[in-house]
């Protein structure tokens, strides 16, 4: 076991998509209870900042495998289909068109009403994406199309931000 | 021969010397200290048998102070000299201080934070709340008969900003005390409510205090306390209640509070009168102002009236933190009361009503946070059985970095379990520019100037380059007290330039040297003596973790390495016979040196064992 380890390994996890939840979240709190800072805090100062190293470096992989969009990012990059988000926009092409409609409903949206049930497409559309990649990474092992995905559903993320921004200066 | 000992891991070898390690509530009213005692954590009472300090302390001639009770009976007659909720002060610059047009004190505006200037000249709060806290400290000492204790568990209202956290931490080195770690308060009190009652599930802790409101969704799990989403109001607490009875009360009486005297007075006459109608469903408010007396009749029902809008902002921040946590009203199992101000009937109404759930109230509101953090500081102290019970906290305020036009882009979210690091890089705007001012922000909102300054500083050194190719990697590092450092480097040119920050409202090191040297709390000790004793217990404590770990996992090492620990062991033991404290932190510091490796080593195997025989089917 090393610091530098990739967060599946030090979660003692299998290199995929599918996680149980109730056994991620255990694994954390067993990892914690043997690295975090208060365990040592009747030690010296060295065994203090590696507790810190530790427990931070073990709270930065629960948090990235916690969350299916990082968690599904992560795998990508370990295959060699990093996300880029910056310089690659590459998303699946039916999903561009979907992008431009959606922010002309946003835009267009009079109400409390129609503003829900944009958000009701677009997580339809977010559960969707989600189990297609659940099937590309762990059983078709496409990253490079796992990787379009992640992007798409980077975009919803920022989208349901701008909706509910949306909705609540509605509500004002 | 020699007979060597060998103790039980993690345990110390002598089961005789116990650390002494205490947990103390610094509150906005209310201060306590709590120890384990035979077994039990429970508040240590003064000589009087009074377990509850008063958060007052009064300023005489030729530096003279009462500190308590006695500091209190005098705030109405002596209230520019009498600091009492100074915990409101803390880490505050004066336009902040929510209310100081009703505080009578002589306000000191200075940049970072606020000063009051009394007959004993300039005192900061970082100041007024060492001399509590080095009061509960000599309490602790005086119930124990030692005079080193261990160590301390401080608690912070969990809303506490950083400024905040790092000028209560100030305050406990001022007074001397050897700060195990800062827990918020909440957690204390689920700490103490979950050991008595082995709950498990998730929990809401409602923390309305004298003047700082809290609420917290804790998930128990098998002595594991994880935080899943805080929230609260700094500012808000039992003296609003106060003040808002003290302003009706101006109102229908149609009299005026001007002067320092009548202005403490009349908040003294509210909070009796709210205290009485806690037990009573009326009560009388009666005040010797200086234009005559008032005797003003007062109900429940009008009490209740008056300050619902306070409740109702308490029952906000409950909902947010429900939001924030992603549960339901209905997941919460239970609801924990903390805080005098909880015994306000209209106040466990509200709640109960909220949660649908009676509230837990069978711990005295006023002493759990404090016996909550007592049952920590002995586990951290090492007394405690391996893996008892393991506190996981969240920083309360998101965390970020001003960026072109004035915008928050952040760094560390709230609610981020800590210890975190986030790193983030950023670039040069500029062709050639060598510098980068950053400047380190706090709160939710998108606008710098919605959100708390916490720190501004310049990365220089930068070597030129077209303006984009820079890359300045911004590190944001939040310990296990909740306490921030940030570091900054560029990456790019090999060349590598750092500065670490700390928040601008800490007191520089040298600060709290100089009010050390000033005699600070302890009026006996002389600077060197104390330099020498620190240093010889500092000795002791780091042998006595060394050869605990040597007999836990020794055998990790070889002949060799093991000599080389076992030499500088020796060395510290005899170096801590001389009278050179320098010569003993020299020594110290060395031991430290040659154990790092073995410490890594020790670390990588319990993260190994942590999961082990625990494979991906059966957990």
């Amino acid at each position: 076991m090393n610091i530098t380890d990739n967060d599946f390994v030090l979660f003692g996890l299998p290199e995929c998509f599918a996680l149980d939840r109730p056994d991620l979240d255990a694994r954390w709190r067993k990892l914690q209870a043997s690295a975090h800072p208060d365990k040592f805090a009747a030690e010296g100062p060295a065994a203090q900042r590696m507790a810190m190293q530790w427990s931070v470096r073990i709270n930065e992989a629960y948090r990235r495998l916690r969350e299916p969009l990082t968690r599904a990012a992560y795998l990508c990059e370990l295959r060699g289909a990093p996300i880029e988000a910056q310089s690659n926009t590459t998303m699946p092409a039916d999903f561009l068109m979907q992008q431009m409609s959606w922010r002309e409903a946003l835009d267009d949206a009079a109400n409390d009403a129609e503003l829900a049930a944009l958000d009701d497409e677009v997580r339809t559309t977010e559960r969707a994406l989600l189990a297609q990649l659940a099937e590309l990474l762990d059983e078709r092992h496409a990253p490079a199309l796992a990787a379009e995905r992640v992007r798409a559903l980077m975009f919803i993320a920022k989208f349901r931000a701008d909706l509910s921004r949306r909705a609540e200066a509605t509500q004002d | 021969m020699t007979l060597l000992q060998i103790s039980e891991p993690g345990q110390s070898p002598d089961p005789h010397q116990r650390r002494i390690a205490v947990g103390i509530d610094l509150g906005t009213t209310n201060s306590l200290v709590a120890a384990l005692r035979h077994g039990v954590a429970e508040c240590l009472p003064d000589a009087m048998g009074r377990a509850i300090l008063p958060s007052a302390v009064r300023y005489l001639e030729g530096g003279r102070r009462q500190i308590g009770h006695d500091a209190l009976a005098a705030q109405a007659d002596d209230p520019l000299d009498t600091v009492v909720s100074v915990k409101r002060l803390m880490g505050r610059e004066l336009a902040d201080v929510v209310g100081r047009e009703r505080l009578p004190y002589r306000f000191v505006d200075r940049p970072g934070m606020v000063a009051i200037e009394t007959r004993d000249g300039m005192k900061t709060p970082v100041e007024v709340s060492a001399e509590i806290l080095a009061a509960l400290r000599q309490r602790a000492e005086d119930s124990f008969g030692t005079d080193e204790l261990f160590g301390a568990v401080i608690t912070v209202p969990a809303y506490f900003d950083d400024a905040q956290r790092q000028a209560t931490k100030d305050a406990a080195r001022l007074a001397r005390l050897n700060v195990l770690r800062l827990i918020n308060e909440p957690t204390a009190a689920a700490v103490a409510y979950g050991l008595d009652n082995a709950s498990e599930g998730l929990y809401a802790v409602y923390d309305l205090g004298g003047g700082t409101f809290d609420i917290s969704l804790l998930r128990l799990t098998q002595g594991v306390f994880e935080v899943v989403s805080t929230g609260g109001d700094a500012a808000l607490g039992g003296d609003d209640f106060d003040a808002a009875l003290a302003e009706w009360a101006l109102a229908q009486t149609g009299r005026r509070a001007t002067t320092p005297r009548d202005q403490r007075a009349l908040l003294v006459a509210a909070r009796a009168a709210k205290e009485a109608l806690t037990d009573a469903p009326s009560a009388t408010l009666t005040c010797a102002l200086s234009g005559g007396p008032i005797a003003l009749p007062v109900t429940r029902a009008q009490f209740d009236a008056l300050t619902r809008g306070l409740v109702e902002r308490t029952l906000a921040a409950a909902r947010q933190v429900l939001r924030d946590g992603g549960v339901s009203r209905a997941d919460v199992k239970g609801v924990v009361m903390v805080g005098g101000s909880t015994r306000m009937p209209a106040v466990r109404t509200a709640v109960g009503e909220f949660f649908g759930r009676e509230p837990l109230v069978n711990l005295n509101p006023d002493e759990v946070v404090a016996v909550g953090a007592a049952i920590q500081a002995n586990a951290l102290a090492g007394n405690s059985r391996d893996g008892e019970i393991l506190l996981l906290d969240v920083i309360p305020l998101s965390l970020g970095i001003e960026t072109m036009g004035g915008l928050v882009e952040r760094i560390i979210e709230r609610n981020s379990t800590i210890p975190v690091a986030k790193a983030q890089d950023f670039t040069t705007f500029k062709d050639g520019q060598t510098a980068m001012a950053l400047h380190v922000v706090q709160g939710e909102r998108e606008l710098v100037a919605d959100c708390r300054s916490l720190a501004r500083f310049e990365l220089r050194g930068i070597p030129p380059m077209v303006a984009g190719a820079a890359r300045i990697r911004v590190t944001f590092e939040v310990d296990a007290d909740g306490l921030l450092a940030v570091l900054a480097r560029e990456l790019t040119s090999g060349v590598e330039a750092k500065v670490a920050v700390k928040p601008s409202y800490g007191l520089a090191d040298e600060d709290i040297a100089r009010m050390l040297k000033a005699g600070f709390g302890a009026a006996d000790a002389d600077a060197a003596v104390r330099s020498l004793r620190e240093a010889r217990v500092e000795a002791e404590r780091m042998v006595l973790a060394t050869r605990a770990a040597l007999a836990a996992d020794g055998e990790m090492l070889d002949a060799d390495e093991r000599a080389a620990i076992e030499a500088q062991i020796a060395h510290v033991e005899t170096v801590a016979r001389s009278d050179d404290h320098h010569a003993i932190d020299d020594a110290i510091k060395a031991l430290a040196d040659a154990t790092e490796a073995f410490a890594a080593m020790r670390m990588n195997r319990g993260i190994r064992n942590a999961l082990a025989g625990r494979s991906v089917e059966d957990i």
